[in-house]
C-alpha cells in the first residue's frame, strides 16, 4: 500500500478535518440532499412490491454468498473460458502491478491515447495519475467522470460521481476547462457540449478500458451496464480492449445475471433496466465487421483474498457496487464522498476501506455510523453492513483481530472506561450509586471530555433525582 | 409476522439505563399502563443496562458480560417489556449474536423469544383502549431507528397515539431519517450528529406540532436537547408518559 502513492508527499488522512471541511460546505450539503431526495424516490418506486423486492434480494444474496465460496474455482473457470474465447487473462496482486500489465498492452501497441469507461477498480489502481506519469492520456468518457476529471478530482460517488456538484458548477468547469466553450446553465447544451468533445476522443483512443459489473464463469463473458453508450464506444471503438475487475466480481451461471442486473440498476437508479447492457464474450472474430481486435481482463485482488476466509468479513465481498447504501447513509448525505479520504465511501467504504487500507490509519472511518440499519435495509445483497461497523470498531481494539491494524486503539483509555462499565452493570451497589451520582452531581459536571462534545449544540442531560428503581421501590412495583 | 401471545398475568418490566437515570417517570408512566390492564408488572431491582452501548463501541466481551446478567435476572418465562425500541432491539436480536456457538447461545435465543417493546405490547399482547381527557393538540412523532427497523413496532406506536381522540398528529416529511444520536456516536462525531439533528429539527418544525414524541429516550434527550440549546418552543415526550398524562386529563 505505502508503494502506491510515492511519488507525491500527500496529506496524512484526518477524518475529522475532513468532515468539518466538509460540513461547512453549505452547498455540497443541499447538492446532496437535493440529488439523494430523488434517486431515493425512484428506487422505492421501482421496488414498492416489498414482498417481491425481499425474495428477489434474497436470491441476489444467495447468488454472491455462492459465488463466494467457490471463489478460486470460478476464478480458474473464467479464465480458461474466456481464454478459449479469444480473451487475455492477467492477473494482479496489487494495484502497481495492474498499472504494469495496463502500460506493458499500451507500449505493445505504442498507444499514447486511451478512452475509459467508468470503473471503481480503476480508481483503486490511482490509473490516471499512473499513465499520465508515463506520458499517456487517459480520458474519462463517463460524463460525471469527464466532469471531476476537468477539474482534478476523484468520485464523490461509486455510481454518480459528480454528484456533489450542481448545474451551475458544471456550468463554469466546462466553460473554464474546455476551449471555446460559452457559459450556460441548459442541462441539454451541456450534454451536448460533452457529447461533442467525447466524440472526436472516442476515434482518436488507440485503447478503450473499462470496468466490469460482473463476469460470468461458465461462459466466460463480461457485463457491462450504463445508461450513456460512452461504455460500449469504448470496448467496441478503439482496436484493443482492456477490462479491469476485482476478482470478486465473478458470478457462476449465466442464469445469475438477470437478478443481480435487476437487483442492480433498479438499487443503483431505479431502472428497470439500463439505456446499453453490454455483454462480452470475445473480441472480434473473423469475418466480424466491428469490436476490438483484442480484448484483456485484468483480474485485480487489492486485499480481496485476505477478506475471504473469515465468514463474517467475507460478506463485505458480495457487494455489487450499486451505491444504494450511500444514497440512504444519514453521514454520507451530510459529508458527502470525499471526506471519507479514499476510493469508497458511504456504508460500503466504512467496512471495505478499513479492510483494504489497514485500521491503523483508517480506524476513524468506522467510528462515523450511527447504526442506524438504513444501508443494511435497502442493500440488494442484503450485506449486514450495521455488524461489520461493528466488528472493525471491535478489531480497532482487539489485539488480538484479523484485520491489518487491528488493535491500533487497544491502549486508549476507553478500553478501561468500558470494562469499568461492565462491573457497574453487573452489580446493583455500585449501579445504584452511579445512578443516584449523575442525578446529584449531573448539573454540576464540568463541560471536559464527552459531555464537551454534547454540549456544543444541545443542552446538557438533565438526570433525575430518583431513579426509576427508587420509584419503582417506593411505589411498591413487585420484585418478586 | 411477530405471533403474539394472550394477555399474561404477569410481566417483567425492563425499564433500560436510560430511563432510570434520566426519564424515570416515563418508565414508571409505562408501569402503571400495564397494571391499568391487569397485569402484575415485576420489577427486578437487580436489572441495570442491556449491553448496546459497549456492544455498539467494539466492546462485545463486556456487553456480553452485561447481557449474560440480565438474562439471570429475567429468567423466569414471563414476557419482558422494554420502554425503548432500540434497547428491545439489542436484546430481541442481538442477544443470540453475541454469545456466537457458546452453551448460552440457546439461552439467549429463548430469552429473545420473550422481549416485547412496550408500545408493541400494549397493542397486539393487552389490546389497550384509552380514553383521552386532555385538550386538543397537534404532536408529530420521532421513529427511533431501531423501533422502525429492527422492531418494526412504530405502527403500534402511532396506533396508540391514534387512541387519543383529541390528539392530531401531523408526520415528519424524514420521519424514517436517524436523528443523529447513535450512542457515543453523538460524542465521536459531534459535528456530523449536530448536522443531523438540525435537520431532524427543521423537520419537527415544519409540521406545526406543539410536542414531540417519541419511544426512545436517546432519541430524546438529542432532539430535546438541540431544541432547548436553541430556544425551540417545543416539547418533548416518552410516549408512555404523555399517554398517562391525557388519560388523566392532565
Ligand atoms: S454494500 Fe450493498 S447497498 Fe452498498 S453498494 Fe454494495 S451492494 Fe450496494
Amino acid at each position: 500500500m505505502e508503494t502506491k502513492d510515492t511519488k507525491r508527499v500527500e496529506k496524512p488522512f484526518d477524518f475529522k478535518a475532513n468532515v468539518i471541511k466538509a460540513l461547512g460546505n453549505r452547498q455540497l450539503r443541499s447538492n446532496l440532499k437535493f440529488a439523494m431526495g430523488s434517486m431515493t424516490a425512484k428506487r422505492k418506486a421501482l421496488f414498492s412490491d416489498t414482498a417481491a423486492f425481499e425474495a428477489l434480494r434474497a436470491r441476489g444474496n444467495a447468488i454472491r454468498r455462492r459465488a463466494l465460496l467457490q471463489l478460486p474455482e470460478l476464478l480458474e473457470q473464467l479464465e480458461r473460458k474466456c481464454t478459449e474465447n479469444g480473451i487475455t487473462v492477467h492477473w494482479a496482486e496489487t494495484t502497481d502491478a495492474a498499472n504494469e500489465i495496463v502500460l506493458g498492452i499500451l507500449r505493445d501497441h505504442g498507444a499514447t491515447r486511451v478512452v475509459k469507461g467508468k470503473s471503481m477498480v480503476s480508481e483503486e489502481m490511482h490509473l490516471n495519475r499512473f499513465l499520465g506519469d508515463h506520458g499517456i492520456e487517459s480520458l474519462e468518457t463517463d460524463l460525471g467522470e469527464f466532469i471531476i476529471q476537468l477539474d482534478g478530482e476523484t468520485p464523490s460517488h461509486i455510481i454518480v460521481p459528480a454528484i456533489h456538484k450542481n448545474k451551475q458548477e458544471i456550468a463554469r468547469t466546462f466553460h473554464e476547462k474546455l476551449p471555446d466553450t460559452p457559459y450556460t446553465e441548459v442541462v441539454e447544451e451541456l450534454n451536448a457540449i460533452a457529447r461533442k468533445t467525447l466524440r472526436k476522443k472516442f476515434y482518436e483512443g488507440e485503447v478503450g478500458l473499462s470496468g466490469v459489473n460482473m463476469a460470468v464463469a461458465e461462459t466466460g463473458t463480461l457485463c457491462l451496464v450504463e445508461n450513456e453508450g460512452n461504455g460500449r464506444m469504448c470496448t467496441t471503438v478503439p482496436p484493443v480492449h482492456i477490462a479491469v475487475m476485482g476478482i470478486e466480481k465473478v458470478v457462476e451461471k449465466l442464469s445469475d445475471v438477470p437478478p443481480l442486473l435487476r437487483l442492480l440498476t433498479g438499487s443503483a437508479t431505479g431502472q428497470l433496466v439500463t439505456t446499453y447492457v453490454n455483454m462480452i464474450t470475445s473480441p472480434r472474430k473473423p469475418g466480424e465487421k466491428d469490436g476490438p481486435r483484442e480484448v484483456h481482463l485484468i483480474l485485480l485482488d487489492n486485499g480481496r483474498s485476505t477478506i475471504l476466509p473469515d465468514e463474517k468479513l467475507r460478506q463485505t465481498l458480495q457487494c455489487i457496487r450499486c451505491g444504494t447504501c450511500l444514497n440512504h447513509c444519514p453521514v454520507y448525505t451530510r459529508i458527502g464522498g470525499h471526506a471519507y479520504g479514499f476510493v469508497y465511501p458511504g456504508p460500503i467504504g466504512k467496512i471495505l476501506t478499513p479492510q483494504m487500507e489497514g485500521l491503523d490509519r483508517t480506524s476513524a472511518i468506522p467510528t462515523a455510523s450511527t447504526l442506524c440499519n438504513a444501508c443494511e435495509e435497502v442493500c440488494p445483497v442484503q450485506i449486514p453492513i450495521p455488524d461489520l461497523i461493528r466488528r472493525l470498531r471491535n478489531e480497532s481494539y482487539d489485539p488480538d483481530g484479523s484485520v491489518c491494524g487491528h488493535g491500533v486503539k487497544r491502549n486508549l483509555a476507553e478500553t478501561a472506561v468500558w470494562k469499568a462499565w461492565a462491573l457497574v452493570n453487573r452489580h446493583r451497589a455500585l449501579n445504584a450509586v452511579g445512578t443516584r451520582m449523575a442525578g446529584i452531581f449531573g448539573p454540576m459536571l464540568p463541560r471536559i471530555g464527552p459531555l464537551a462534545e454534547w454540549t456544543r449544540s444541545r443542552n446538557r442531560p438533565e438526570f433525575a433525582r430518583k431513579s426509576l428503581h427508587d420509584m419503582a421501590r417506593e411505589e411498591g412495583i413487585s420484585d418478586e | 409476522m411477530r405471533q403474539y401471545p394472550p394477555k399474561p398475568e404477569k410481566a417483567y418490566f425492563f425499564g433500560t439505563c436510560l430511563v432510570d437515570m434520566a426519564y424515570p417517570k416515563a418508565g414508571m408512566a409505562a408501569i402503571r399502563l400495564m397494571q391499568r390492564e391487569g397485569v402484575r408488572v415485576i420489577f427486578p431491582p437487580e436489572q441495570s443496562c442491556c449491553g448496546q452501548p459497549a456492544y455498539n463501541s467494539g466492546f462485545p466481551a463486556e456487553a456480553r458480560q452485561v447481557a449474560e446478567k440480565q438474562m439471570e435476572i429475567f429468567d423466569k418465562p414471563y414476557p419482558i417489556v422494554v420502554p425503548s425500541g432500540s434497547c428491545a432491539g439489542m436484546m430481541r436480536h442481538h442477544y443470540p449474536k453475541i454469545f456466537g456457538n457458546s452453551p448460552l447461545r440457546a439461552r439467549a435465543e429463548a430469552f429473545s423469544e420473550r422481549v416485547f417493546e412496550w408500545s408493541e405490547f400494549l397493542v397486539h399482547v393487552l389490546d389497550i383502549q384509552l380514553e383521552d381527557r386532555g385538550a386538543p393538540m397537534t404532536v408529530t412523532w420521532h421513529s427511533s431507528c431501531h423501533a422502525a427497523r429492527e422492531m418494526g413496532v412504530i405502527g403500534d406506536s402511532k396506533a396508540l397515539i391514534r387512541k387519543l381522540k383529541n390528539v392530531t398528529l401531523v408526520e415528519l416529511e424524514n420521519e424514517h431519517q436517524c436523528c443523529g444520536f447513535g450512542g457515543t456516536f453523538s460524542v465521536k462525531q459531534p459535528e456530523i450528529s449536530e448536522a443531523m439533528v438540525e435537520d431532524k429539527i427543521e423537520d419537527i418544525q415544519q409540521t406545526g406540532a406543539a410536542a414531540l414524541l417519541g419511544g426512545d429516550c436517546g432519541c430524546l434527550m438529542n432532539i430535546t436537547g438541540a431544541m432547548a440549546h436553541r430556544r425551540i418552543p417545543i416539547t418533548g415526550h416518552h410516549l408512555a408518559e404523555f399517554i398517562w398524562e391525557r388519560i388523566h386529563g392532565d
